[in-house]
């Protein structure tokens, strides 16, 4: 999701295979315990762990250039505020993340360094335009629905610091989904023309808002070690379908139509069949090759680089500052 | 020149919180900034009347392994909680 092609390391283990302290750790996990950043882990669970989470990081700091991008083109001084809301609060998300990831052992600058360098993903989905006011309306309800979907399980994660900072932004997130919905009803409630971007929007943002969960189960390795040490809780399959069925009916209530023919009720399973993504656009979206890769993470290098003297200068000044108080 | 900013660690007291409690943690190059980026990234939604910064460094902490040491020795001194004794109801409220 956030997080979409998080590969843990090592596979699975049986309990005859564990050493004494990974079944220990295994059993607290069980238990529900949470870990915390001085508890004894494997080294998979710390490298997997920082992957997940700085990637989830990540997205949270680059999902703010779509957005950010309509900031002073919003149509009301009412809807700009509440848009710079809720970016910023995109940007708090980030630093939460970041300093759960921290406690792992990895520093700032080197999960800065990773995102910069390609080394490091971020959500596939940030790597769409966002063409016009309508796409701000879509990617509120459906990116912000589906990276909820993906949240509120996470909350139960076994690491602690992830767990909390999950607990905290999932509070602040339903007001995303709810801003994003809202501009959908007003312009599906509006004048044809409003109506015909609200649709074109949601053709275009679905498949990717889909994509968000990552590969199907079947192309998805690696994930049974992640679910027993729960940092991943629910699978992209089942998380997916449970976004389809919350989405629909909203779909419907606005009076536009899911771009899928194949979207059918199917009452045997309690569910709607849907359409997959095209699962080759996602993996060259991944791979770097999406529409808006390069201008991402040349806005973030950017922003680092022409940073970087005003957090030298703020650190020269503070060290200044602090050697003065010693001399007194 | 490349030097990230220390680590600090936050705590808010809310409106009716009895007492500071930590929320998280932020990178800043001094207490002041600290400070200005805690109510930044910490009370967007009116969380806090109050808040603390610590540069993280200077946090001792315990360590998980002597949980048994430091907290079991209470487990056994139950009498420390009122409910361990009996007070017939004639007595009334205690």
């Amino acid at each position: 999701m956030y997080a979409q092609m998080v590969k843990s390391t090592g596979n699975l283990k049986t309990r005859d295979e564990m050493s004494p302290e990974e079944a220990h750790f295994q059993d607290r996990i069980d238990a529900g315990e949470k870990i915390e950043p001085k508890d004894w882990m494997p080294e998979g669970y710390r490298k997997t762990l920082i992957r997940q989470i700085g990637q989830h990081a990540h997205s949270e700091i680059v999902g703010q250039l779509p957005e950010g991008n309509w900031i002073t083109r919003a149509p009301t001084l009412e809807r700009k505020a509440i848009l710079l809301a809720k970016v910023q609060d995109e940007a708090g998300h980030g630093l939460y993340l970041y300093c759960a990831a921290e406690t792992l052992g990895v520093s700032r600058d080197e999960l800065t360094e990773d995102l910069l360098s390609g080394r490091m993903k971020y959500s596939s989905i940030f790597n769409y335009p966002t063409l016009n006011w309508a796409d701000i309306g879509a990617v509120g309800w459906l990116v912000d629905g589906a990276a909820i979907m993906n949240q509120v399980p996470l909350q139960r994660t076994s690491f602690g610091p992830y767990s909390r900072a999950m607990i905290r932004i999932c509070k602040e997130e339903s007001f995303h989904q709810r801003q994003g919905y809202d501009i959908m009803m007003k312009m599906a409630q509006g004048s044809e023309a409003q109506k015909r971007m609200a649709q074109d929007a949601l053709n275009r943002v679905w498949y990717p808002a889909l994509m968000m969960f990552g590969p199907s189960d079947k192309d998805s390795v690696h994930s049974g070690q992640s679910m027993a040490w729960k940092i991943k809780i629910n699978t992209n399959d089942e998380l997916r379908q449970k976004f389809v069925d919350q989405t629909v009916p909203q779909a419907e209530f606005l009076g536009l139509t899911v771009p899928d023919e194949n979207l059918k009720w199917n009452e045997e399973k309690g569910g709607y069949d849907f359409s997959e993504p095209d699962w080759n656009e996602f993996f060259e979206v991944v791979r770097g090759n999406g529409p808006c890769n390069t201008d991402r993470i040349n806005a973030r290098i950017k922003a680092w680089e022409d940073g970087a003297w005003v957090r030298d200068g703020l650190m020269a000044h503070a060290q200044k500052k602090s050697s003065q108080v010693a001399a007194e | 020149m490349s030097k990230e900013w220390p680590l600090w660690e936050v705590f808010i007291r809310g409106q009716h919180g009895m007492s500071h409690r930590h929320v998280g943690s932020l990178h800043a190059a001094d207490a002041e900034m600290a400070l200005k980026n805690a109510r930044d990234v910490y009370t967007r939604r009116n969380e806090g009347v109050s808040m603390w910064v610590v540069e993280s460094s200077n946090i001792t902490a315990s360590a998980p392994s002597d949980k048994g040491p430091l907290y079991e020795p209470s487990n056994s001194k139950i009498y420390r909680h009122p409910t361990f004794f009996d007070i017939p109801d004639e007595v009334g409220a205690m």
